[in-house]
Order: structure tokens, then sequence, then C-alpha cells
């Protein structure tokens, strides 16, 4: 009864936030009860070791690259801001945004989806994802289980596949039409008004709404 | 000022006499005068109207519907292989050869970031949320103002659960500590309900009884019923002080810490116990810590090794009228004693299930899983394989060799028949 006003008071910058994020309070509140619980001891801010204690990241083959992503280069911490921000890439497009030219475009945006995607492979961020950093991504998911001549005749064959201007390197541009008609599986935020759980849910999206609203 | 102070003493007196007369006299010889279940049904009736009115106020029946499971996230349990063949379906290429791709690595991003909003273990250690409140700030996580008659209502429960039952509480607590052997006062002065069903399977002596843990009263229920050697760490405080009130009544069997770490002594104490058909049955949690209640994990093998007849036991309480779990790393035992005792009463429900015994060419972790399954299926939990031990520790290395082989099978397993 009134805890969540006062939960939100707690929070600094909080309108600007979900101006940001897109995301409602009630989905702050809980966003901010993981952050607290995963910050055990109490800091305020998050470092990897936090993240390394989840049991199903540690599992989880490219779970370094994944909390990597939540710090910027040079930074060892990440506060509440940067960690909302973070998983606003996760929430679903919003189809009924009115194109405005001047306004900066969304977190939620399928070009900034792609984009998140694309930092997972591009590690030094020189926006091209070098045969390096792809075999590093695939020795990652795969493990010991497959032999170098193997891995790199895949890391060759991607390559082949993607580099359309022949630099031996992909570029974002060449990324994003390589997943160009792939059904995209990223889960998303469900959003309903009045809703006391945060329903996150996958969903599935075809290529032709992509096509139209955001390319 | 003064001529109020008189009045009330005599009246406190008055009040506090009636209170013992009426439930701690009762309770001593074991007989009930129904006052606790009218309370109960009251209370029911209560939290009723109470849940009716925020289901109006929010529209919220699709959230009672919605809501079978305790997770913040609606996942789609498909596999690994399923799901990356979901994201290849599109391509444009033949695609009977596995190969990669480069939104495969989306897969376990979408892993990944769900993991790290909700994670099946860490939920497992905060409290059960519930679907409706039930009038305790303690679990109310979102719920606003929804009218006056409620507030009224709230308030009302304060005061009565302040200074009405914990006073209450505490006196029959005490006489616990005066009384050992009078388990039914300190249930009765926690307002705990207890049904045991299956009562022809409750164990017998030398045996060992295992149960799904979630919080130190889980030892006074069962005790409730019957009487066990209980086995465990010496602590400190408070706890250590109800361990030696204990060891003057029943026999159990208390450790050091480092005499834990001696397994084959543990086991080999342990055996003697069983085996001597005159001792009471041991009590053992296997999953070492507490859980909260909605799950169970993985059994540690130990206890299943000793030989014996084990007889598993399933405790499922209600949690709509107070949380019984007792989150150790938030909570001191303290502060968590007056939690149960502020809460509006414990509500158990216990199965006693038949006994079972290792079967040939079953080893101790099989067993120990089949034992689980049965308690998981009979108290209506989930049943986990993750090892409770991760509230503290961290996870083996090879839970992600076994997702990478998975993986390497689709793109490289395919691949071979070129």
């Amino acid at each position: 009864m009134g805890s969540t006003n006062s939960t939100l008071l707690k929070i600094p910058n909080v309108e600007v936030l979900m101006q940001e994020t897109g995301f409602s309070p009630a989905h702050i509140i809980r966003l901010h009860d993981r952050f607290k619980a995963l910050d055990k001891e109490g800091r305020g801010h998050l470092c990897p070791h936090d993240f390394g204690a989840i049991k199903e990241l540690a599992m989880n083959p490219i779970g370094d690259r994944i909390i990597g992503a939540f710090f910027s280069p040079g930074k060892e911490t990440v506060d509440f801001h940067t960690f909302v921000k973070i998983l606003a890439h996760f929430r679903p497009v919003d189809k009924d945004r009115p194109k405005e030219p001047n306004s900066p475009e969304p977190i939620n945006s399928r070009s900034n989806k792609l984009k998140f995607a694309f930092q997972l492979y591009d590690q030094d961020k020189d926006g091209k994802i070098s045969r390096d950093e792809l075999l590093q991504v695939l020795r990652a998911m795969l493990g010991m289980q497959v032999t170098d001549e193997q891995l790199e005749s895949i890391a060759d064959r991607t390559i082949q596949e993607a580099d359309l201007d022949r630099d031996d390197t992909i570029s974002f541009e060449e990324f994003r039409k390589a997943c160009k008609h792939k059904r995209f599986t990223m889960f998303r935020f469900c959003i309903r008004p009045g809703e006391r759980k945060l329903m996150l849910t996958l969903c599935h999206w075809s290529s032709e709404l992509q096509d139209q609203h955001e390319l | 000022m003064e001529g109020f102070w008189a009045v009330f003493f005599p009246v406190l007196r008055v009040w506090f006499t009636c209170l013992v007369v009426l439930i701690m006299l009762p309770a001593m010889f074991g007989i009930s005068l129904g006052i606790t279940e009218t309370y109960m049904k009251i209370l029911l009736k209560t939290l009723e109207w109470a849940t009716h009115r925020i289901q109006r106020a929010s529209r919220a029946e699709e959230i009672l519907k919605r809501s079978a499971s305790n997770g913040l996230i609606q996942r789609n349990d498909s596999s690994l292989e399923q799901e990356i063949e979901e994201l290849r379906r599109n391509r444009p290429k033949s695609a009977e050869r596995g190969d990669f791709t480069l939104s495969d690595v989306l897969y376990f991003s979408t892993r990944g970031i769900e993991s790290i909003v909700e994670d099946d273990v860490t939920q497992r250690f905060t409290s059960e949320e519930l679907v409706s409140w039930n009038l305790l700030t303690r679990t109310n996580n979102n719920f606003q103002y929804i009218s006056l008659r409620l507030t009224v209502l709230w308030g009302v429960g304060v005061v009565v659960r302040y200074c009405i039952l914990l006073p209450l509480r505490v006196k029959g607590w005490l006489s616990e500590l005066v009384h050992l052997m009078c388990y039914r006062i300190c249930a009765r002065g926690l307002s705990a309900t207890i049904h045991y069903h299956n009562k022809q399977n409750r164990p017998k002596r030398g045996g060992i009884c295992v149960a799904n843990h979630t919080s130190p009263i889980d030892v006074v229920i069962l005790a409730n019923d019957g009487c066990y050697a209980m086995v465990g760490q010496v602590h400190g405080g408070l706890m250590g002080v109800l361990q030696r009130a204990m060891e003057r009544s029943c026999p159990h069997i208390w450790f050091e810490r480092a005499e834990m770490r001696d397994r084959h002594l543990v086991t080999q104490r342990l055996r003697d116990h069983v085996n001597n058909k005159t001792k009471l049955p041991i009590l053992i949690f296997p999953e070492g810590t507490c859980i909260n209640n909605t799950s169970v994990m993985m059994f540690k093998k130990g206890s299943f090794e000793i030989g014996g007849t084990i007889y598993p036991v399933a405790i499922k309480y209600d949690p709509q009228f107070g949380d019984a779990f007792w989150n150790s790393s938030k909570y001191s035992m303290v502060s968590y004693l007056l939690r149960m005792m502020t809460s509006w009463a414990i509500v158990c429900n216990v199965w006693y299930l038949p006994p079972m015994t290792q079967e040939e060419g079953e080893d101790a972790v099989q067993f120990a899983n089949r034992v689980k399954s049965t308690i998981a299926q009979q108290g209506g939990l989930v049943d986990l394989a993750w090892d409770g031990g991760l509230k503290r520790a961290k996870v083996k290395e090879s839970f992600k060799e076994q997702q990478q082989k998975k993986y390497s099978h689709m793109v490289v397993g395919d691949d071979s028949s070129d």
C-alpha cells in the first residue's frame, strides 16, 4: 500500500530512465529488486563477479560475453541505469511509434537489437567482425567438441557467405543483411496495464514486418 | 492518568488468565476447544473478502489464471535444438546439412539475458509471491491503496497481531523451553494447524525419515506427531540453546563442524544408530538448506548411503497465512521467529509416504532422485535437479560442457556427412 511510490523515489532520475527505456514503473521496480538481489554486498552497483554468481549464466557458453556487454570499455561497475538500459534492448518493438525524423532511435529498435548482437562478436569494437573474433565466438560456443580445422572451415564458410565487399571481415551492414532473411527469436517484455508481474515472452518476428518498419 | 493504569492492569491480568485457561491448559492435555478452528475460518473468510476487493479494483481475474508458476518470465521451454531450428528455418539456402549461422548467437544471448533477469535457482531462495495479498505488509510488493475499508481492516490486523497474538505466543514459547516434551504448546503458540495425512506410514524405529526443508519449524511440525532423533551441526546462539535443551529429552546426534567433513565418521555413527532397532527414527533434511517451499532441490546422497528404510515425508505450507520460509542470509534466527509469531498462523500439510528402500542395481544418487520425485509429486512442488548448495557455491564446469556438446552436434555433427 503505497510502497511502490517510495521505492520509485529512491531511484535517482527515474523519470528520465522510464522515458528513455519505455519501461513502466512496475517494471522498473521489478528490475530494481532484481538489481538489489544481485548486488549482494549492497554497494549500489554490480561488478562482473555478481553476474558470475548467477548459476544459469555460468552454464551459458557465451556467458562472459553477455556479462561483458553490460560493462562499457574501461568501466568495472554497472549502475542501475546502465543495467536497465541494456535490458531495454529486449523490449518488443513499438509498432505504433510515430516516425519523427528528429527524435533519437529508441533503445529497442530493430537496429539497436542487431547492434547488441553484433557487439557480442565484435569485442574490440572496431565496427567489424574479424576472422579471429569469429573464431573466438565459435570456440566459446563449441568448446572442445570440435577440432581446430573444423572450426577454421566453419569460420571461412561463414565469412564467404556474409562478406560482400571482400575485405575478409563482416561489417555491421553485412551482418544486418545476413540476418535479414532469418526469423528472429528474441525475448521481450510484455507490457499490459495494471499487471502485477513482469511478463517476458519469446516473440517470433517475420522478416516482412522488419522490412516495413526499421530498415 | 494513574486511574487509567489502575484499571488497566487488572484488566490485563484477567485477560491473560483467560488466555492461559483457554489455550494452554487444553494444549497440555491435547484437547481442542475448537477456538483455533473458528479463528481459522474467520481468517479465511476475511482474506477471501480482501482478495475480492483487490480483484475488483484492478481487474485482475486474468492474473489469477496466469500465475500458475512463481516465475517472472514466461519462458519458451523448448530445447536447444528446437530453438536453433526455428532461428534457421527461413534460410534461403538448403538446410539439410547442419551449419553455423551468425544468428545462432541469439539463442544463447536470449537465454543469458533471461537468466540475468530471473533464474530458477535464485528465486527459490526468496519468499514465494502470492497472488492475493494476505494483509501482511511483508508480502505486499505491488499492491497499491485500494479502499478505505481495506486500510482499516489492515490496521485492525496490525493491532490484533502485535498486541494480542504476539504476547500470547511469547508466553507460549517460553513455556515450551520449560516443558521440553510439550511440543504441542509450541504448536498452539504458533497457531499451527497441521494436517497429517496417511498416518499409517509414519516412520518407525530404526528407520530414516527424510523430508523437504523450508524452515526450522519443520522440526516442530514433525515432532508434534512423533519423536525423532535429530541429526545436525552444533550451533551457537539461540539455536544452540534449543539444541542443548532438546538433548536432555531424546538422544540426538549432534556433530562438531570439524567432524562433518569426515564423511565416513558421520556415516558410521548414523549407521550404528539405524541398526539399533530400539532407537528413534532419524530425521534428516537432505537438501541441506532452507528452500522456499515451491520446489524440492537436489537431495544429497549421503543420507541414502546409510542403508535402512527411508520414510519420505512431504511438508507443504499454506503461504496465505504466513510465510514460513527462513531466508538465513537475510534474517537472523530471532527476527525470523518474530516474523513467525506475528503472522496470522502456520498452516501446513504433512504427508507420510510409504517406506522406500534402495533397489538392486540402483546407486545412491538414483535412489535419492527417486525419493525426491515422490516427495515433490505428493507435495505439489517443482522437482529441480539443482543443488541447494548453489545458494553459496559455484556451478560446475561440466554443465557448460554439456551445452557446448549439444550445440556442436548441430553444427558439426551434420557436417560430417559432407
